[in-house]
């Protein structure tokens, strides 16, 4: 496996294979996207965060990574809509000794008043996966993946969220493969202000992914 | 749960509902733990922080302690005061029990410690 971290990947030998009949199993995606944070670290450092979100954040390997890797003390917020994710997610925070805050909602739905203009670190690895639009909006393992017409049905629900959340340097990153039409993406963001950034990509099997950065083109014309 | 979380959840998801928010609290196990003091970090939180609201679901707990119900406008530098609120704030856990609609009653379920704010389809707005 191609991989240049410097930090260690998070211990998740507390989870088995009875874990993962339900949660999703850290792949190449979630590795692309911890090596893409650990890339942007400083960028992310610079920002001064205290707020992290990660929505679907299935294992909770990525903001435990994520966690680990950050000098200073943030808040770390973490959505899933599977039970068993958010679950798993705090053990995966208890096995590596970093503060997780699990909530069961749909995207950030829940969070979407309080946390408005307040999310310094914005993450969502998506149900990316072309499948037929029927096997979208479950609430089991299936939600991990599931990305119905273009792979693009349930992150484009989540788009119009992404202005309201950021705070005005915040930064967004998403996992997407090609056939998610990556240039649409960027003009769909461009519209709500946003510049793009490919921090990563890497061909794995069939998949072709890519972490993108999303930033605001003005930072200090905050759209609230 | 940390009163922090809880800080930042709103029931305006169910269809109708214009602020649901604060959530009112309905504990059945409350769990109190020490966590690192960081004062940096309290100052930075209790800026996004909705005070009145932190407030009351602290003392609908009854672990309001002697944390004043006035945000101290100089905070940042009176660290009797941010330990206090890193108390409120981190150190206590609702581990069981029940999140509640200010404006429906409608109850969320909070199980190990994690809220449920899932909704049923016929339920959700918008």
């Amino acid at each position: 496996m191609e991989k240049f971290s410097h930090f260690p990947t998070p211990d998740i030998s507390h989870l088995n294979a009875n874990d993962y009949d339900h949660v999703y199993e850290p792949a190449e995606d979630t590795f692309l996207l911890m090596d893409a944070l650990e890339k942007d670290i400083e960028i992310i450092t610079m920002l001064n965060p205290s707020v992290s979100l990660e929505v679907g954040c299935g294992s909770g390997i990525v903001s435990t990574f994520l966690a680990q890797i950050l000098k200073m003390k943030v808040f770390h917020i973490c959505s899933d809509v599977n039970p068993k994710a958010t679950a798993v997610t705090l053990r995966t925070a208890r096995q590596n000794n970093v503060d997780l805050n699990p909530v069961l909602t749909d995207l950030a739905s829940a969070l979407l008043y309080r946390c408005q203009g307040n999310v310094d670190i914005l993450i969502f690895n998506p149900p990316y996966v072309v499948t037929p639009p029927v096997e979208v909006g479950s609430s089991g393992i299936e939600a991990s993946w599931a990305g119905g017409e273009r792979g693009r049905e349930v992150m484009d629900r989540f788009f119009p969220q992404v202005p309201l959340l950021l705070s005005k340097c915040g930064v967004f990153y998403l996992v997407v493969i090609k056939e998610n039409d990556i240039d649409e993406i960027q003009s769909i963001m461009e519209e709500n202000g946003f510049i793009m950034n490919v921090v990563l990509s890497r061909k794995s099997g069939p998949e072709h992914l890519s972490v993108l950065r999303f930033t605001r083109k003005n930072p200090f014309q905050h759209a609230s | 749960m940390k009163l922090l979380t809880h800080n930042m959840l709103t029931s305006n998801i169910i269809k109708g509902v214009t602020k649901g928010f604060p959530l009112q609290i309905a504990a059945t196990d409350i769990k109190v733990t020490e966590v690192d003091f960081n004062p940096d970090f309290i100052s930075r939180m209790i800026s996004k922080v909705e005070w009145p609201a932190l407030c009351e679901a602290a003392e609908s707990i009854g672990h309001l302690g002697d944390l004043p119900k006035e945000l101290d406008p100089d905070y940042e530098k009176n660290e009797e005061f941010l330990k206090k609120a890193h108390h409120v704030l981190l150190e206590v856990e609702i581990k069981e029990g029940e999140l509640i609609c200010p404006e429906t009653g409608r109850k969320f379920p909070v199980t190990n410690g994690i809220p449920n704010m899932l909704l049923n389809e016929d339920e959700v707005g918008k």
